[in-house]
């Protein structure tokens, strides 16, 4: 059983580390970020099957996660370190110069628990469906999963994949879609509307579950369902719904905290509503 | 001039399919994928004899690009079939960040490159595909030159580790260079030994290069004819202890002289030995429906052509 207030501790670390991250630099994604602390914390801190101490690119025998949004790298790095990856005080250089947390992930600077590039949206589910395939060809039974912007699905190689993975079989692949509603612009409604994506999903062929993303109970039983339902010939995509800035309050609600970094008495303000529960780097 | 003969005509494309099986043979790792052209790329012979290490990507490359990249993490070889101006221009930023940038294993097989492509116009005809190709950080560039090299070739580069781009093509050419040749990725291979001029050749213009040859013997003008079958990395020792020997250059390829072959030598000579240089090539224009040997004359990429050139550097010197 997943110790739930456990997991809420360490995302409220996850927090501090994304916003002090963020402020330091003056430059980063808070917003997604904070949206997706939740479920990352739940991904590396219970779900995914990992050797964190013995990182290898192949990850053989591992479950796999891809980060197809790659500006939400504040909250995948604090959950790497955090987990074991690297060392915590290596958030200190994120977006430095000649660091190995660069804007966006990289395997360039074979940084642990990196496996692709992202940061150009749209191809990280083709290369999590090839990992997935590649995972059925050596006889696997992992599980590879992957998280993306609900904003990043504008882009049509999402549904070159979305056809792919269907037409495929690859039933060892969970999708999660980070669905906040809102990206740079705007809302999505205004900026390119999504429609529904429910029955998007449903057409192209996979199975979809739904999980709200800002409670940590719900994404524990959400991704527990998911697992579940894979092995099924379908691949599995979970829409999640969750508040960009979810933690902050004042970085709630708007679109505004998508890439802006907090100033200094509002990296203050925001810490005041996040416990410290693992010490700050 | 060393004599060349050619054992009959065959289509680079069709030594890309039979190395591709005899890759797949070597190596249970390599797999292959394709954009709704296998007949078109001679992948059918890899299709029916590895069924299952062959995954149909539909007319979808972004995505074959970033599946191929997925694949290799896990062990994986996968070459993507498609025809070049779909394997470069249509996905280049799916191989800048998922291949180049994160340094995957993935070869791109690129068939019906350049002009020779014929009657399908300027919309298949891609000229800038080596240019686009060479830029990209951790990228091999081969175009090899008939079909016993371009098998050689694509079973180098299921051995080699790393991205690849192998650029072939469509029409029958001469298949002249050795059966069951070894493919260094990276070496230039001296095809004459010549002291007037040194011809640097890639792809389909390496046999018109010696049929040139040839003719420039006939006229006592002793060609160096160097196939530079790899593009990058450049075999700059070779190139420049050949210009050294000549003091003048011609290149031949069938690409844009912008961000070709020709460029990256010229770029060479210019910071080491500046030399005289003269560039057979598609100057800064699209192609246009019509037979390969139309389209080569057309657009000054043949034997005349490269005599022509000759004679012109070598009266510079």
């Amino acid at each position: 059983m997943a110790d739930i207030k456990n997991l809420e501790n360490i995302a409220s670390q996850v927090r501090r580390d994304i916003v002090r991250m963020v402020h330091e630099k003056n430059s980063g994604h808070p917003g997604g970020s904070l949206g997706c602390a939740d479920f990352m914390t739940a991904m590396y801190f219970e779900v995914l099957k990992k050797d964190s101490k013995n990182f290898t690119i192949d990850g053989k025998n591992e479950d796999l996660f891809f980060l197809s949004n790659g500006h939400i790298s504040p909250v995948f790095y604090s959950v790497l370190a955090r987990s074991g990856y690297f060392p915590v005080e290596e958030l200190k250089t994120f977006r430095a110069l000649n660091t190995r947390l660069q804007g966006h992930p990289t395997t360039a600077e074979d940084l642990p628990g990196i496996r692709i590039a992202s940061g150009s949206l749209g191809q990280g589910l083709s290369v999590a469906a090839g990992a997935a395939l590649t995972k059925k060809l050596n006889g696997e039974n992992t599980t590879v999963y992957s998280l993306h912007g609900d904003g990043e699905l504008e882009e049509g190689q999402i549904w070159e994949a979305a056809m792919f993975a269907n037409a495929r079989k690859i039933d060892n692949l969970i999708a999660t879609i980070d669905y906040n509603k809102v990206q740079i612009d705007g809302t999505t409604e205004d900026v390119l509307d999504l429609g529904n994506l429910r029955t998007k999903w449903e057409a192209f062929g996979w199975i979809v579950l739904e999980m709200q993303g800002n409670n940590m109970a719900d994404v524990i039983r959400g991704l527990a369902e998911a697992k579940l339902k894979t092995g099924n010939g379908k691949p599995v995509v979970i829409l999640m719904h969750t508040e960009m800035g979810a933690g902050v309050d004042f970085m709630m609600g708007t679109h505004k905290w998508h890439g802006v970094a907090p100033n200094d008495e509002q990296l203050k303000d925001a810490l005041s509503q996040l416990e410290e529960t693992l010490g700050d780097y | 001039m060393k004599k060349y003969i050619s054992t009959g005509n065959k289509d680079t494309r069709s030594g890309f399919g039979v190395g591709l099986l005899e890759a797949g043979k070597k190596n249970e790792n390599v797999v292959a994928m394709c954009a709704d052209l296998i007949g078109s790329l001679k992948m059918d012979a890899f299709v029916a004899e590895f069924p299952e290490r062959f995954f149909q990507a539909g007319i979808a490359e972004a995505n074959m690009t970033g599946v191929a990249a997925g694949m290799t993490i896990g062990g994986k070889i996968p070459f993507i079939g498609t025809f070049a101006a779909f394997a470069t221009g249509r996905v280049y930023d799916q191989i800048r960040q998922s291949v180049a940038y994160s340094n995957k294993n993935v070869k791109i097989a690129a068939s019906h490159a350049g002009l020779t492509l014929g009657e399908d116009g300027a919309t298949h005809q891609i000229l800038e595909d080596i240019g686009l190709m060479k830029m990209l950080p951790n990228m091999v560039v081969i175009n090899p030159c008939d079909f016993n090299q371009t098998k050689a070739a694509t079973i180098a580069v299921a051995e080699y580790e790393g991205p690849v781009y192998l650029r072939f093509g469509r029409p029958s050419v001469a298949n002249f260079t050795p059966e069951n040749q070894k493919f260094e990725i990276g070496k230039a291979l001296m095809l004459n030994e010549g002291a007037d001029v040194t011809i640097f050749a890639t792809g389909h213009l390496v046999w018109e290069a010696i049929q040139a040859g040839e003719k420039l013997a006939e006229k006592g003008i002793d060609a160096e004819i160097i196939n530079i079958h790899t593009i990058k990395p450049l075999d700059a020792k070779a190139i420049l202890k050949s210009v050294k020997k000549t003091n003048c250059v011609v290149t031949a390829e069938e690409h844009m002289l912008n961000g070709g072959m020709g460029d990256s030598i010229a770029q060479l000579l210019s910071r080491n030995y500046p030399t005289p240089i003269e560039m057979i090539g598609v100057n800064d224009t699209f192609g246009e429906s019509g037979t390969p040997a139309q389209l080569l004359e057309k657009y000054g990429l043949n034997a005349e052509n490269i005599i022509k050139a000759v004679e012109k550097v070598i009266a510079r010197k």
